[in-house]
Parts: C-alpha cells; sequence; structure tokens
C-alpha cells in the first residue's frame, strides 16, 4: 500500500518533469529551427574577415575573433553595431534579430570589409 | 664620416634655382643614407655610412628637427616583443647627434591600443631629449574615443580632430588629421573642416615660404589595395600649389618611401616598432617578421634639415641598427 502510494506520489513530479522536459526539448528544436543552438564565427586574420559574407537566420548570435597580430574592430556601416577594439583572441557578438543585409568593415583598416545577410 | 661623391649637379633648366633633375636623382639615392643638401643653388650629395651621424652634415643647415613614427608602444608580437627598447633607441640616437634638432614631430600610431600607460611610455623616454615633440595621431592613437585621449594630451591649441600650425625659423609647419571617420572600402581622409581650414591658414603666405606638412597616412596613393593612400589629399595638395617648396612627412607604412612631384617632396618613414612588407609583396601589410638580428636595420629616424634661402629641405634617413 505504503509503497504504491510513495511510487504514485513519485510518479506526479516525475511525470509532470518528463512533460516539461519534452515540452522543452520541443521548444528548443523548435527555435533550432529559427537559428541555430549554436552561432557563428567569423575569424578575423591577416587583414580579413572570413567568411567575408555570411548568411544567417534571424535571430542568429554572429562572434567575430580576431587571429591577427594586429587589432581590428567590427563597425557596421549602418550604425547597427560597433565593436570595442579587439586585440589578438579577443572577440566581439551581435545577435542578429531583424532580417536584412548588413555590410560592415575595420574602423583601423577600412578596406577590410564583410557582409552579414540576415534572412 | 661623410665623403663627397664625384657628382655636382648643375640642372637648373627652368631657372628658378631649383636642380629638379639632380634632386630625383639624390633622392633615389637617399634611402641608403645619402644627404642632398642645396648650398648656393648647387645640389651637392654626400654618402653617409650607415650608422654615421647624418647631423654632421646639419651643421650647414638653420633649422633641423627629427621625424620619428609609429611607435606602437603596447604591441608585443613576435615582429618585435620589444617595442619600449627599440623606441628608446631611436631616442638615443636622436640625443646623439652632433647637432641635436630643435624639435621633434611625431607622425602617428604612438601607441599601439591607445592605451593611457602606451601613451605615458612613450612621453616618459621622449623627455630625455630636452625638446618639443609635435604630434599628429595614428589610427592606433584614436580607438574606442574618437580621439579625446589623444587631443587631450596633444592637441592643445589644435582644431577639430587635432590638426594645427606653426612657424620655426620662417619655415610653416601644418599638422595634419588623415586618421577620423574612415569610410568602409576607403583611405584615410583630411575631411571637409580641415580643408577648409587648410586653405584659410595657407591662404597669406608668401609663395616663398618652406611648407611642411606633416600626416599619418601618406598623402600621395602608395598603394590603395592596403589603403595606403588619402582620398581627398589633391584638395590639400591643391592649397599648396604656390609654394616653391613642399616637404609632406607620412608614417604609417614602416617604410622609407620617396616621390618627388613638381615643388612637392613626399617622404614616408620608418617605424621604430616594426617593419611592414613592401606593396603587394605580402597577402596583407601586417607586421614583418625579420631575423632578430636585422629586426634595427629596418626601423629608423628621419632628420630633416632646412638651409634659409635655400628651396628644397635635405631629408636624410638613417637605421637604428
Amino acid at each position: 500500500m505504503r509503497i504504491r502510494l510513495c511510487i504514485a506520489r513519485l510518479a506526479v513530479p516525475v511525470v509532470a518533469a518528463a512533460i516539461l522536459l519534452f515540452a522543452a526539448g520541443r521548444g528548443s528544436v523548435a527555435s533550432a529551427q529559427q537559428a541555430p543552438a549554436v552561432g557563428v564565427e567569423v575569424k578575423i586574420d591577416n587583414f580579413s574577415f572570413g567568411p567575408a559574407a555570411i548568411t544567417v537566420a534571424a535571430g542568429t548570435t554572429v562572434t567575430w575573433t580576431n587571429r591577427d597580430d594586429i587589432p581590428h574592430t567590427v563597425v557596421s556601416d549602418d550604425k547597427v553595431f560597433k565593436s570595442k577594439v579587439l586585440d589578438t583572441d579577443e572577440k566581439f557578438s551581435y545577435t542578429f534579430t531583424k532580417p536584412g543585409t548588413y555590410p560592415y568593415f575595420c574602423s583601423v583598416h577600412p578596406k577590410m570589409t564583410g557582409k552579414v545577410i540576415v534572412q | 664620416m661623410t665623403k663627397k661623391t664625384k657628382d655636382e649637379i648643375l640642372y637648373d633648366h627652368n631657372h628658378d634655382g631649383i636642380d629638379r633633375r639632380g634632386f630625383l636623382k639624390c633622392m633615389a639615392w637617399a634611402g641608403t643614407g645619402t644627404l642632398c643638401v642645396m648650398q648656393g643653388g648647387v645640389l651637392k650629395s654626400f654618402a653617409l655610412d650607415r650608422g654615421s651621424d647624418p647631423g654632421a652634415a646639419a651643421a650647414n643647415g638653420e633649422l633641423s628637427f627629427v621625424q620619428i613614427s609609429d611607435s606602437h608602444m603596447g604591441f608585443n608580437k613576435p615582429a618585435n616583443t620589444d617595442v619600449l627598447g627599440t623606441f628608446q633607441a631611436a631616442v638615443d640616437k636622436i640625443n646623439g647627434l652632433s647637432t641635436p634638432p630643435e624639435f621633434l614631430l611625431h607622425t602617428g600610431d604612438i601607441s599601439h591600443l591607445s592605451k593611457p600607460e602606451e601613451f605615458d611610455h612613450v612621453d616618459q623616454i621622449l623627455k630625455s631629449t630636452g625638446k618639443q615633440t609635435f604630434f599628429v595621431p595614428g589610427e592606433h592613437d584614436v580607438l574606442n574615443d574618437d580621439g579625446q585621449q589623444f587631443r587631450e594630451r596633444y592637441g592643445k591649441g589644435s582644431k577639430g580632430a587635432g590638426w594645427y600650425s606653426f612657424d620655426q625659423k620662417g619655415v610653416h609647419f601644418v599638422g595634419l588629421v588623415n586618421v577620423m571617420n574612415l569610410k568602409a572600402g576607403g583611405l584615410g581622409s583630411l575631411g571637409h573642416d580641415q580643408l577648409e581650414w587648410l586653405e584659410d591658414d595657407v591662404k597669406h603666405l608668401k609663395s616663398s615660404t618652406p611648407i611642411v606638412v606633416f600626416a599619418h597616412i601618406p598623402l600621395w596613393t602608395v598603394y590603395p589595395d592596403w589603403g595606403w593612400g588619402t582620398e581627398d589629399s589633391a584638395q590639400a595638395l591643391a592649397y599648396l600649389k604656390k609654394f616653391g617648396s613642399v616637404t609632406v612627412l607620412n608614417g604609417h607604412i614602416h617604410q622609407i618611401m620617396q616621390k618627388v612631384e613638381g615643388n612637392v617632396t613626399f617622404h614616408t618613414a620608418a617605424s621604430t616598432a616594426f617593419p611592414q612588407p613592401e606593396p603587394g609583396k605580402a597577402p596583407s601589410p601586417g607586421p614583418m617578421t625579420v631575423p632578430a638580428d636585422q629586426l634595427r636595420s629596418y626601423l629608423g629616424i628621419t632628420n630633416v634639415n632646412y638651409v634659409q634661402g635655400q628651396h628644397a629641405l635635405a631629408v636624410v634617413d638613417s637605421k637604428l641598427g
């Protein structure tokens, strides 16, 4: 008797937890279809952004990492985002929520340009 | 010791006392350490041995100053892990000149990351010269704050982003800023306000006034793919067209380059921190690592001498080692 009650008492929260987990799992799968669970990386090296042009889904976080031996910045042409100066191994991230095309450049070396297309 | 070469060049086709052909020939040698001095309308060239004192011949000149550039205090990558040491060596060389300069010009990239301690180190080392240094910023000096810190430290009396002019012994010096408001895909930029100021600043000067312009990024197009040029410099040079002698001193490219165009002599200085590749000789213009025992031969200072009444200034580069 007592054991059955215990199991019953346990079962509810366990089942509830399972339902919640399942729902959360469903939720994250759903959002994974809208934006990847892992962000997108852009490497800065040899005075260039690599890849120079990327296409991502709305909600994606893009992370730039400076692998060059000279500092660089990541600055949107249209003033949408602007990093502080990044020395070697420093990073800058920005989450793109609105679809559109976002050209950017390095304000220290303006010949370095890149583009993020958000769909 | 200096030894006089055979050439005493005497071409004066324009009848204005300027021996352009000889000067051009002389400037082509200058990278190896040649002093070209105008004396009595005649251009004389003196070959200097490596490591010799470029200030000795300046004893005949009336104004002598030194250009120093691209100290990048704070840089610590393989191309030079001791930029403080090489900057000290450059200042030691200046302090060792037999004719001390009247003042110094620093053509920018004083710091590497615009950090206060980086500027402090440079200021500390320059104190030993006992001379004033006039600065213009490089792009590394105006990170994060649109140059506010630079102007607070070095921009007293300057206008706008930090441009200004001053006179010394009849020579008019103009410090320009071409590292602000850079546009995507673009080159260096002077901007409308600064150009208007420049036009006004030189308007009333006699055309016989020698002009020295100093700015960080070259004011002529050295190599556009790497951003080595200033998109609106033609307008600035147009305002200086009337002058018989214009010397443009720049930095940024970390190597010595010269060009003579009419009355204008363009010159870029070596860095005291690290060399960069020649245009197109590498995938990108980043720091160039050379064998450690050769590093100082790629770094240097520039000595400039003006003899009153003569047209061209004598520009002499000397290596650190």
